[in-house]
């Protein structure tokens, strides 16, 4: 569905050049709920958002739904682009159009006729629960609300894809588990591939099924956690994937 | 005293009517091209949407050089082209073609700010979806910054009905004219003060408003 080959961005700063991604492959197959985690700053956004171009790499090729991105002329990109739905840490929602119109702005931009578009929104705010909603404005909404309401908006193009950008990291953890549960939902029931990126390994547990883990530009180990075993060699795997049981452990004493 | 403020009434009104005729021609005109104006000077920044640094550094320099001018020093500098487009430079009309001229890049320089000031996000999240700048601009900046722009057209409201006065020095009429026969000349200082609290009545009409307008368009809190 997604393949990443040997991606590769470097940005220019003031203290030289930064090695965002380096050489970075991924392949990401139908219907995965693919997790990239590591440590801020280890370059996933940037791999992220190569996927539809919103970062373009210096090096490598994207190629989404057998379709090389690279060189697609800006006007195709936009096209492809209104089939990769994202969301962010931030909900990025127009704050001066209330709930029904955020959802209605991926079909304005794709030009769906008026009436056309009522049915998909109302259909899309139902799936994120949120159709009692529809005229509240987003300052009047919880976090994990504003999150649903992006959902609903990603999903309003009727997208192959989904892309998350910590889509969890701004909400306290009882809405973590119903912006994960919604997510689920949509990749069991619609059958939408997701990309989620996450420096949470109680996020990738919860709903990937396989898992890269990124530090300092490079992808170093990628696992499939419907495997039994599991065993992470790098360092940093070794981290997260202890971190995590040191976690239960610590909840386990906590109940005992 | 009474007597005073009762001769100068028909023309105190005559004044308000100039100079609110002043703000009606100038207000909408910078607002007509300062909007387009400070979008392209948003859009042509460095690192922003379209790549044009020489004409935004060309655009940049024009828009503040014409910031530069002191207004009375403008408004004679400009007298040759105020006759060229109205036919004379004294007047009501021939006043408001400095003010024109100086409000339409002090307006956009207001826009280019508010531009500026929209989340980043929220324009990622609609590049993300497929929109082109066009639809960036109308839908997504244009819809977030209006309470921003309501309040720039507040602002340079009641700064413009300042402005309106100096033209009175040269022929244009208004409350400013108004001010200098009476309070000046004349020294009635009893008109003058009639005069004032009008002025403060006026802006405060026009702020309270201009802020009105503002809450209403702003949903972001
Ligand atoms: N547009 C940019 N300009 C310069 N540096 C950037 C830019 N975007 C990201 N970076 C840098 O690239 C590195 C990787 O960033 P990012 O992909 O956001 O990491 P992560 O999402 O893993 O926290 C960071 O050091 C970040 O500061
Ligand atoms: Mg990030």
């Amino acid at each position: 569905m997604i393949t990443l080959h040997n991606i590769s961005k470097t940005f220019a700063t003031a203290e030289g050049p930064l090695h965002a991604v380096s050489s970075a492959s991924l392949e990401v197959e139908q219907g995965d709920i693919y997790g990239l985690i590591g440590f801020s700053g280890a370059g996933k956004s940037t791999l992220l958002r190569t996927i539809n171009l919103l970062e373009r790499p210096d090096e490598g090729s994207v190629i989404v739904d057998g379709e090389e991105f690279t060189g697609l002329p800006l006007r195709e990109l936009r096209k492809r682009r209104l089939s990769i739905g994202m969301i962010f840490q931030h909900f990025n929602l127009l704050n001066n159009r209330n709930v029904y119109d955020n959802v209605s702005f991926p079909l304005e931009i794709a030009k769906v006729p008026k009436a056309q578009r009522r049915q998909r929104i109302e259909s899309c705010l139902e799936m994120v629960g949120l159709s009692d909603k529809a005229k509240a404005f987003p300052a009047k909404l919880s976090g994990g609300q504003k999150q649903r309401v992006a959902i609903a908006r990603a999903l309003a193009g009727n997208p192959k894809i989904l892309l998350c950008d910590e889509p969890t990291s701004s909400v306290d953890p009882q809405t973590t588990g119903s912006i994960l549960a919604a997510l689920q939902e949509i990749n069991r029931n619609l059958g939408i591939t997701i990309v989620i990126v996450t420096h949470e390994m109680n996020v990738v547990k919860a709903i990937c099924n396989k898992v890269a883990v990124m530090e300092q530009g490079k992808i170093v180990e990628k696992f499939d956690l419907r495997e039994k075993n599991i065993a992470p060699q790098s360092p940093i795997a070794k981290y997260l994937f202890k971190n995590e049981i040191t976690l239960v452990r610590e909840m386990e004493a906590s109940y005992a | 005293m009474l007597s005073n403020i009762s001769s100068a009434w028909p023309e105190l009104i005559q004044a308000l009517l100039e100079t609110l005729y002043m703000l009606v021609l100038t207000i909408p005109i910078a607002v007509a091209i300062g909007t387009p104006l400070g979008t392209v000077l948003f859009l042509t920044r460095p690192n922003s949407f379209l790549k044009w640094p020489r004409f935004y550094v060309i655009l940049n320099g024009f828009v503040n050089l014409i910031r530069s001018f002191p207004f009375l020093i403008l408004m004679i500098a400009i007298i040759p082209f105020t006759r060229m487009v109205v036919g004379t430079a004294l007047g009501t009309t021939a006043a408001t073609v400095p003010m024109i001229i100086n409000a339409v890049p002090y307006f956009a320089r207001f826009i280019e700010q508010i531009l500026l000031d929209v989340n980043r996000g929220v324009v990622e999240a609609a590049e993300s979806m497929g929109a082109n700048k066009f639809q960036i601009v109308w839908k997504v900046l244009y819809t977030e910054a209006r309470s921003g722009i309501a309040n720039a057209i507040t602002i340079v409201t009641v700064s413009f009905l300042s402005y309106s006065t100096v033209a009175g020095l040269v022929g244009g009429g208004g409350i400013g004219d108004f001010a200098i026969r009476y309070g000046y000349y004349r020294y009635q200082t009893d008109v003058m003060f009639v005069t004032i609290v009008i002025m403060v009545l006026f802006v405060q009409a026009f702020q309270f408003a201009g802020n009105y307008v503002v809450r209403k368009l702003d949903k972001r809190l």
